[in-house]
């Protein structure tokens, strides 16, 4: 049976891996390659760099570091923000990235999920949707949320763009929650239930773990094929090892390499 | 936090630990030029072995090597048009050293491939098919999965070696469904072929380059042969 995945995310700003509450104020939390080993020793099972400076800047993603971490690690690992085109795709997945994830660019131009698919397969092709909802009760998708300042809502619900995306060739969603990120009481179970019920690819949920109850719950109530998170184990609030020995004894298929 | 040189040092101990030994300078592996993206993970994967792996098209120098790899991502229509364009379509039947296709350089083995309707190098007999989508089996079948000796024999395949029911990853939409010549299993809804053998001719449609320990288990099984 397909294991669940544990996905240590990583953002990335200026060559170092930084986190911040709710998309601001971050803070430097370590290297790159140095957290990449840790967390590949530690038992994750794939990992997410995200230039978080890339997208509002217009700038491209730093191939460097991408070759550095493909040579050093022996897990899968997919690089988002600043991709938006089937050029600056190609770059980062000869550097050695498995996949590529893209945000606010497949939200101001749709076609690039096609490109991308046509180009690469959807296998690598990750559309990231950061999902916010709205005081009318529906949940609708934010873009460049990487600097607070250009941070914009959009009209487009996220239920909509999940199914549009898919259609044109995304082959994983990547479902953040703002409203439950970086506040470490749970993922947001109900949207994810929802998402998922519109959802034919993997699916990994994003924002809010605190606690390795969250992870049991999300992996039992929304059916998700993986969990993101950053400042859980970057803090090492929870430890890998510990988390897959519980969602094991939870009935949740985990990998122990 | 530094770059921990020592941690790096602990990894590689870790996995040499259970890894065969081998004498990297009796081995000249060529990674054949499917025109696959992940050409450089592959080649960082024998590298942590400590065996070089050029990336050749050339008939004299694949000729001449111990060991021939055929990697593979993407699909198989523009893989198969790659080998045809540089020869190799012909050249690798025509091979008598170990063999292994990954992924979908395991699946351009077989005679055909519903992924763009191919004829492909059919040194393995069979056709590749779609995994079937179902409800809460998600296509692509991505991530890591079990690897299961189909048979006691099998599992005494000295590809399997320390290998056999752990996790290895993948990432496909694609893979042989028959069991003619299958090793070992993968289950996602349905069994399909993870590890196939005839001879000198093998396939993994996983992904050993990502696979961590496990991976490099199978990468260090294959130069051992």
């Amino acid at each position: 049976m397909l294991a669940r995945r544990l996905i240590p995310c990583l953002d990335v700003r200026d060559g170092q891996v930084v986190k911040g509450l709710r998309f601001r104020d971050h803070v430097v939390v370590g290297g790159i390659e140095s957290l990449a080993l840790r967390y590949r020793d530690e038992g994750a099972d794939e990992l997410v760099f995200y230039d978080i400076t890339a997208s509002p800047e217009g700038r491209r993603v730093e191939r460097d570091w991408v070759e550095r971490v493909a040579r050093l690690i022996d897990i899968p690992f997919c690089v988002a923000g600043g991709i938006r085109s089937v050029e600056d795709a190609r770059v980062v997945l000869n550097a050695g990235a498995d996949k590529i994830s893209i945000n606010s660019p497949a939200l101001e131009r749709p076609a690039l999920i096609d490109e991308l698919a046509a180009a690469f397969g959807v296998q690598c092709v990750v559309v990231g949707i950061d999902s916010l909802r709205d005081e009318d009760g529906e949940w609708r998708v934010r873009q460049y949320t990487g600097d607070p300042s250009k941070t914009k809502a959009l009209g487009r619900r996220t239920l909509d763009w999940v199914t549009e995306a898919q259609q044109r060739g995304a082959g994983e969603i990547v479902l953040n929650c703002m409203g439950s990120d970086g506040a470490r009481a749970g993922f947001d179970l109900e949207q994810l239930a929802a998402v998922r019920g519109r959802c034919r690819v993997p699916l990994v949920a994003s924002g809010g773990a605190g606690a390795i109850e969250h992870f049991i719950e999300v992996f039992h109530r929304a059916d998700v094929d993986a969990a993101l998170a950053a400042s859980v184990f970057h803090a090492g609030t929870v430890s890998i090892p510990e988390l897959k020995t519980r969602l094991q004894q939870a009935g949740i298929e985990v990998r122990h390499d | 936090m530094t770059v921990s040189e020592a941690s790096t040092t602990a990894c590689a101990a870790t996995a040499a630990a259970s890894l065969p030994k081998l004498d990297a300078s009796r081995i000249r592996l060529v990674l054949l030029d499917s025109g696959g993206a992940n050409l450089g993970s592959v080649q960082a994967a024998f590298a942590r072995l400590g065996v070089e792996a050029p990336v050749s098209s050339d008939a004299q120098r694949i000729r001449a090597a111990t060991h021939v790899l055929l990697p593979g991502v993407g699909a198989a229509a523009p893989a198969m048009a790659r080998l045809r364009a540089n020869g190799l379509d012909r050249l690798i039947p025509s091979l008598s050293q170990p063999l292994l296709g990954i992924c979908v350089g395991m699946q351009l083995l077989f005679e055909h491939s519903v992924e763009g309707d191919v004829a492909c190098l059919g040194l393995l007999p069979g056709r590749v098919e779609g995994l079937p989508e179902t409800p809460g089996v998600r296509v692509p079948h991505m991530g890591w999965n079990r690897l299961q000796a189909v048979s006691p024999e099998a599992a005494m395949h000295p590809l399997l070696a320390g290998v056999d029911g752990r996790h290895a990853y993948f990432v496909h939409g694609y893979a042989y469904r028959g069991t003619t010549n299958t090793l070992a299993t993968c289950t996602h809804g349905q069994p399909f072929a993870a590890i196939a053998a005839r001879g000198r001719v093998m396939g993994a449609q996983c992904h050993p380059e990502r696979s961590a320990t496990t991976g490099a288990r199978l990468l260090a099984n294959f130069l051992s042969l």
